[in-house]
């Protein structure tokens, strides 16, 4: 089970050195639930060079559903708290998230450099432009 | 060596001493090249080749005695040398100008163990005139199959991209021995001079290769700044690449007069700042001595290879002995980018990925790879550094994993 956000933020402002920033995301990444391997594919890769990201996102009743996992597991810590923030959210929701805020107050910034070889940066790019088209459809006023 | 001509070691990275480990992609730079910009920008600065008025004159003597500086480091002849915007570019603009003859069947060679930039280029060239490009193999420990190339080259090959010396291994390819077997075919054969530059004396007569490119930015200069070396005779014979002002003769409404090499191929305004920054780096390098530079980089090459022997975790692409300083390697069970993340927290910064050579790094067998690279500051220090950090990224991701 995935703590949510305030957790995770909590846990953050009392850890000192990456050691114990870094061992949490691990342990994070860990408790994802399983990306099946069968939706590891081309199509769901993320753009990126160091390290592969694969991302999954299903709409259900107005809010997006998300799964994505890493070869990586610092990223894949990176990912499990991106999620925190980001699944079961409504598209509007999501973009009021405010992301390079959250990721510096957590000492974690440099990791959203758009760097065109950072798979987890392009991760994030992509869930919001996902929210942002869907937010822009007709239907949603 | 002198690492105290460089401002940036007065930095500290998180509060870490920094341990600049990233020269192959990019060299930091010394004060004299930073002053002699800002100097130039400050005391002479004006468009080159164009006013009758003092500044544009100062300007173009130190634009043309930048093309000297270059010409004499290499030794080539001043109009052998074509500023460019990037090494990159300098290989596509012998794609374009000197490839414009190339004709369908024609055969292209190049190595498994280009960067992308002397890789895609021909391979898109091929893709467009229908040419053939024939793929030299490296041996498992990076050294180049110089048996495949000679059966490689016939009547047909019009040209040879090599690079001389891998961005990602470190190997070091004889160019010199290969410019001769590609003429012996009635072939040219370019050179990818980007990471064999920084660390060796170049000698374009000896080489004799037909074409040499690199960059500034990685010879301690600025960005934005490339050199094409190419063989006077050679470039005489070839059409413009781009076109535009400074590189005519004479324009009419119906036709236009090309200025001589290297002007033909110098459309617009050139990076005059850049090339007062390269002349000073060149300058630089010159006066510690590319002799001495060579050999201190030796010593600490083989202090870093001695301490990566040493971690039984560590499996090392490219194990050839002529190998210059830039090491590649992969840690069974911890990824590359889980690797750069600690040593960046460390103060140590190296790259993870594929480090733009796709093809060599699925020839040695790996996706991805962490890749460490010495300049001419790096010290014993800065290996031990590195070696320590490594250590314990690798003991904190192993038990990671068991706890």
């Amino acid at each position: 089970m995935t703590p949510s956000f305030e957790e995770i933020r909590e846990a953050f402002s009392l850890f000192e050195g990456w050691e114990e920033r870094y061992a949490y995301l691990i342990e994070l990444g860990q408790n994802l639930p399983p990306f099946p391997l069968e939706e590891m594919t081309d199509k769901n890769k993320v753009e990126g060079c160091m390290s592969q990201v694969w991302l999954t996102a299903r709409e259900e009743n107005g809010r997006f559903f998300l799964n994505a996992t890493s070869d990586a597991i610092l990223v894949k810590g990176l990912i499990a708290l991106i999620l925190s923030l980001y699944n079961e959210k409504t598209p509007r929701e999501i973009l009021s998230v405010h992301i390079e805020e959250i990721f510096k107050e957590l000492g974690l910034e440099d990791n959203l450099s758009p760097s065109r070889r950072n798979g987890f940066f392009s991760m994030v790019a992509k869930i919001q432009a996902l929210a942002e088209k869907r937010e822009n459809l007709p239907e949603n006023g | 060596m002198n690492k105290e001509d460089f401002p940036i070691f007065k930095e500290k990275i998180r509060g870490k001493r920094l341990t600049y480990l990233d020269s192959a992609a990019s060299a930091q730079k010394p004060l004299c090249v930073i002053q002699a910009m800002s100097d130039f920008m400050l005391r002479d600065y004006a468009n080159v080749h164009r006013g009758i008025y003092l500044l544009s004159e100062k300007a173009t003597q130190h634009f043309e005695q930048a093309r000297k500086t270059v010409a004499d480091f290499i030794r080539a002849d001043e109009g052998e040398i074509v500023f460019t915007r990037s090494a990159t570019e300098s290989v596509n603009l012998v794609a374009s100008s000197f490839g414009e003859s190339f004709k369908e069947g024609d055969e292209i060679i190049v190595s498994v163990a280009e960067h992308h930039s002397n890789f895609v280029t021909w391979q898109q060239l091929a893709a467009k005139k229908n040419l053939v490009l024939r793929v030299v193999d490296i041996t498992d420990e990076g050294a180049l199959r110089f048996d495949q190339l000679e059966a490689f080259l016939n009547n047909k090959t019009k040209l040879v991209a090599l690079t001389q010396m891998s961005n990602l291994t470190g190997s070091r390819f004889d160019i010199k021995k290969a410019a001769a077997l590609a003429h012996q075919a009635g072939a040219k054969l370019l050179a990818d001079g980007c990471q064999g530059v920084v660390h060796a004396p170049q000698d374009m007569k000896e080489l004799d290769c037909d074409f040499y490119a690199f960059s500034a930015h990685k010879l301690y200069g600025p960005t934005g700044l490339g050199v094409l070396y190419g063989k006077r005779e050679i470039l005489e014979q070839m059409p413009p690449y781009q076109y535009g002002g400074d590189m005519v003769k004479s324009v009419t409404i119906e036709k236009t007069a090309f200025a001589d090499p290297p002007a033909r191929f110098e459309a617009g305004t050139p990076a005059i700042v850049q090339t007062v920054g390269l002349q000073k780096a060149v300058e630089y390098v010159s006066r510690l001595s590319m002799k001495r530079i060579e050999a201190y980089e030796g010593e600490l090459t083989a202090y870093m290879k001695e301490g990566l022997d040493s971690l039984p975790f560590v499996r090392q692409l490219g194990t050839q002995k002529e190998k210059g300083g830039v090491f590649s390697f992969v840690v069974d069970g911890v990824h590359p980018q889980d690797i750069a993340m600690v040593l960046d927290q460390e103060g140590v910064c190296v790259r993870a990925g594929h480090h733009c050579a796709q093809p060599l790094s699925e020839r040695l067998g790996v996706s991805s790879s962490v890749r460490a690279s010495l300049g001419l500051y790096n010290d014993k220090e800065d290996v031990e550094a590195f070696i320590a950090a490594l250590e314990k990224a690798v003991s904190f991701f192993k038990k990671g994993k068991i706890g």
